[in-house]
């Protein structure tokens, strides 16, 4: 039977707020640091998203069909391209048309909804798959969560919302002696298939690639394909998932990653029994092998595979909850600009940089935060989030307001 | 008079003490030279002149080495290139200086490279701030035998060896003047070295000032100083110039505030624990604490921990025109110190029209009749006079009116009239046991 490699990249961008202080509260709300914003999207369109799709594009040219990827690119990222680099966008459309290309649907604004809100879950991906629609030209049919966060229950709620093929983390402490190149299903309702991210693989490329303490230092592009063919020896599918900005941003271009993707294709043909299919392609190939119990979240991140990257600390938790205890109130004042914010405050990536798992994941993390510390991140937030508060509390007194003179 | 600091450039608040007092000494006709580590040149000297320490030179001010000798016999109780060997006991010093008084031409020109010249002071609370304490008296030894002076004048524990090293080479009477003991520091865990550093300057002082009784008993109690030496002058605080500034205040609830270093001293945790207590009852105030320092951080986990962080907030460190802003926000003021020696904020949010609650731990306790005061840790009187500030405002309006007339009745000149009584004190006793 043939064999599957399947590759998706997470396309985002977070929307980083500004320095926010307490005497701003009530006066200003306006929340985001769009110089920090435009400035690093620039960045690294230049260095990643244009020369990476421009050899994408080429390398689907030059094989015709037989090399095949996926992405996931969030709502704020979108968002981000149009207004800073529309460039970007077009490209994307071009990768899109080429048919080789499969676009994943998840959360608009890249949130951790499903942990705590189905409600606002639902609408995310409802804004997200709009939103694809509209740049892309195409309907994803199968789902990724923010950070490939997965649970039985959210499984179920994705399945619930009609998609049948959902991606996640090859967890060790839930596969145990089960290995990750297999297609699983969701414990509850079987019909949602699961491809599991192999993170051995996977990190290979995205943390290990120009790591000169490793032995396997340099990794050419036909060891890798050696790698993988004996990975896939007894298996059937092998899922490479990981962050787009690896090329060119996480590992720069003089670490040769780019060179090294432009020879993977050729390498894997020659070298393994593989073929490169899209997720939903790959979902439709193989068959589940056994359902996959996971009661508590799982996602892609550090060492622990779990949600407390984002919700270990009580930092964490004590921002989400005050955050999603505005929801009811928000979505009642059907407010666009206050919506969009409600959305925008929801980014996973705030929660991130109020995680003090500081030791083992560290370099990781202090990479991808614009803050001193987890305080400060904390405190940073909170002002915003207490002037967001005033402003919902205000449209809905307005709105009560208008409802008792309306009844007059 | 050796300082650390004088306006404008100021980290804590000895710097404005300073300067309140050197203002109102002048008004008495004290002539004031003030010493300090790092001068910028821009502080306002029309009740002083201002020494900078860094541009004074050690080796000027003696010609042979018999002379420099003397001098070496009189400041080294002070090890510059080990940080500090404290004064233990006499013999000790005995053996030092007579391991002094051979000095050879080349240990004098060793001397003179290593110890005298110039030295660049950061005048900061850095790294090397014992190796400054130590050289600062070096150069303060320096300056007394250049000066004609009566009496000298030394402001905690960073210029006490200044001090001392200045009474030893002109013989003058010493006052120091206690405005923190290490104790308000750093609680029971105390660093030997400043509390050493403490002592010598209590022993060898003619006349203590202390900023409180609360202080005054500390230095008796905890550094075994003679009663009779220690006299308690209350600090005092300057309004001129003072002026509020208009915050347009963004929120509608009430605001309770904290203002100063979040550290030990200052009693952060009670002020949070009462906040948590207060928004159980009363949900229209939103709570702040303004500041930075080494709890802050544990601060922020505590009030996430309780749930509150939406009505509890940090500013961190505020200046200038931002604390005035802050005390325009306020509608209640919390000083809930441990230990406060004096503790001039709540006069300055009093000036501002703000209800104030103090601990009964704090100096400024003892010159306030009117402010609400409460046990550091009773947190439960805490959020009550909280709570009772901010629901009846007949208690606030009070407040604020005889907390005004207070402060406005709190003068450095009375206080520098107790300073000038306190050295003529000195200076007549020294005379005494002079002729004897």
């Amino acid at each position: 039977m043939e064999k599957s490699l399947c590759f998706y990249f997470q396309v985002h961008q977070p929307d980083r707020l500004r320095l926010y202080r307490f005497f701003d509260i009530g006066n200003d709300s306006h929340y985001f640091d769009e110089f920090a914003n435009r400035t690093i999207l620039r960045r690294v369109a230049e260095r990643c998203y244009l020369p990476m799709n421009a050899i994408m594009l080429e390398l689907i040219e030059k094989y015709k069909g037989k090399f095949k990827i996926a992405f996931s690119v969030s709502g704020t990222a979108m968002e981000q391209f149009e207004k800073y680099a529309p460039e970007v966008l077009d490209s994307f459309k071009r990768l899109a048309e080429t048919g080789c290309v499969e676009f994943l649907a998840e959360t608009y604004s890249h949130s951790l909804a499903s942990l705590i809100s189905e409600k606002e879950f639902v609408a995310q991906v409802k804004e997200h798959v709009a939103a694809v629609k509209k740049h892309f030209g195409v309907t994803p049919t199968a789902f990724r969560n923010t950070e490939l966060i997965y649970s039985d229950q959210i499984g179920e709620s994705v399945a619930r919302m009609g998609y049948n093929i959902m991606l996640t983390e090859g967890a060790k402490h839930i596969l145990g002696w089960k290995g990750p190149n297999f297609i699983y299903t969701n414990a509850i309702n079987p019909r949602l298939k699961l491809l599991l991210k192999n993170f051995s693989l996977s990190d290979d490329i995205a943390f290990r690639f120009s790591d000169r303490s490793s032995p396997h230092w340099p990794l050419t592009s036909e060891k890798y394909a050696g790698w993988l063919d004996a990975a896939v020896k007894n298996d059937e599918i092998i899922n490479l998932f990981m962050d787009y900005e690896t090329f060119g941003e996480h590992q720069s271009q003089s670490t040769g990653i780019f060179e090294f993707m432009k020879a993977l294709p050729k390498a894997v043909f020659e070298g393994t029994e593989l073929t490169f299919r899209t997720p939903s392609e790959a979902a439709g190939k193989h068959q589940p092998v056994a359902p996959m119990h996971v009661p508590s979240p799982i996602s892609w991140a550090d060492e622990e595979r779990d949600t407390s990257a984002w919700l270990g600390n009580e930092l964490q938790n004590e921002a989400f909850h005050k955050l999603y205890a505005l929801e009811k109130e928000v979505m009642s004042g059907k407010n666009e600009a206050v919506i969009s914010d409600f959305r925008k405050l929801q980014e996973s990536d705030h929660f991130y940089y109020m995680c003090t798992k500081f030791f083992s994941d560290g370099a990781v993390h202090k990479y991808f935060n614009p803050y001193d510390t987890p305080y400060e991140a904390f405190i940073n937030y909170m002002n915003v989030l207490s002037d967001f508060a005033i402003r919902v509390e205000k449209a809905s007194v307005k709105k009560v307001r208008g409802k008792k003179s309306g009844t007059k | 008079m050796f300082g650390w600091e004088f306006p404008p450039h100021i980290a804590g608040g000895l710097g404005t003490a300073c300067y309140g007092i050197t203002k109102g000494l002048a008004k008495h006709d004290v002539d004031v030279l003030f010493v300090m580590p790092s001068a910028s040149g821009d502080e306002d000297q029309t009740s002083v002149r201002i020494i900078n320490a860094s541009d004074v030179a050690v080796t000027e001010s003696w010609t042979d080495v018999k002379e420099m000798n003397e001098f070496v016999d009189k400041v080294s109780f002070l090890k510059v290139s080990s940080g500090l060997v404290p004064y233990i006991d006499p013999r000790e010093y005995d053996s030092m200086s007579v391991r002094n008084e051979r000095m050879s031409r080349t240990e004098y020109e060793d001397f003179k490279i290593n110890y005298g010249g110039k030295y660049k002071f950061s005048g900061k609370y850095g790294a090397n701030l014992m190796e400054e304490v130590a050289r600062y008296a070096l150069v303060g030894a320096a300056i007394a035998r250049e000066n004609e002076f009566d009496v000298i004048h030394a402001h905690d524990w960073l210029t006490y060896a200044a001090g001392i090293a200045a009474k030893r080479v002109s013989g003058k009477p010493l006052v120091i003047h206690v405005h923190a003991t290490e104790f308000d520091r750093s609680g029971e865990n105390i660093n030997l070295r400043v509390y050493d550093l403490e002592k010598m300057g209590m022993m060898a002082a003619d006349k203590i000032i202390a900023v409180s009784n609360l202080t005054r008993n500390i230095i008796i109690n905890r550094y075994g100083i003679s009663p009779d030496k220690v006299i308690t002058v209350h600090n005092a605080v300057d309004f001129h110039g003072f002026r509020q500034v208009n915050a347009n205040r963004g929120v509608p609830e009430k605001i309770v505030t904290f203002l100063g270093r979040i550290t030990f001293q200052k009693g952060p945790e009670y002020f949070i624990e009462a906040a948590g207590k207060v928004l159980k009852k009363y949900s229209d105030v939103r709570f702040v604490m303004a500041g930075n320092g080494d709890l802050m951080n544990r601060s922020i986990r505590r009030v996430a921990k309780l749930g509150i962080s939406d009505r509890f907030h940090f500013t961190g460190f505020l200046r200038g025109d931002d604390v005035k802003k802050m005390f325009a926000y306020s509608d209640v003021y919390v000083m809930p110190s441990v230990s406060e020696p004096f503790g001039i904020s709540p006069l300055e949010a009093m000036r501002s029209n703000v209800p104030t609650i103090i601990s009964k731990q704090s100096g400024v306790a003892e010159v306030l009749k009117f402010a609400i005061k409460v046990d550091f840790w009773d947190i439960d009187a805490m959020a009550d006079a909280i709570y009772g500030l901010l629901a009846y405002p007949a208690l606030s309006g009070m407040s604020v009116r005889c907390g005004m007339e207070e402060v406005n009745a709190l003068k450095w000149e009375k206080a520098a009239f107790k300073m000038k009584e306190v050295y003529l004190q000195a200076i007549n006793e020294w005379k005494i046991n002079r002729k004897n």
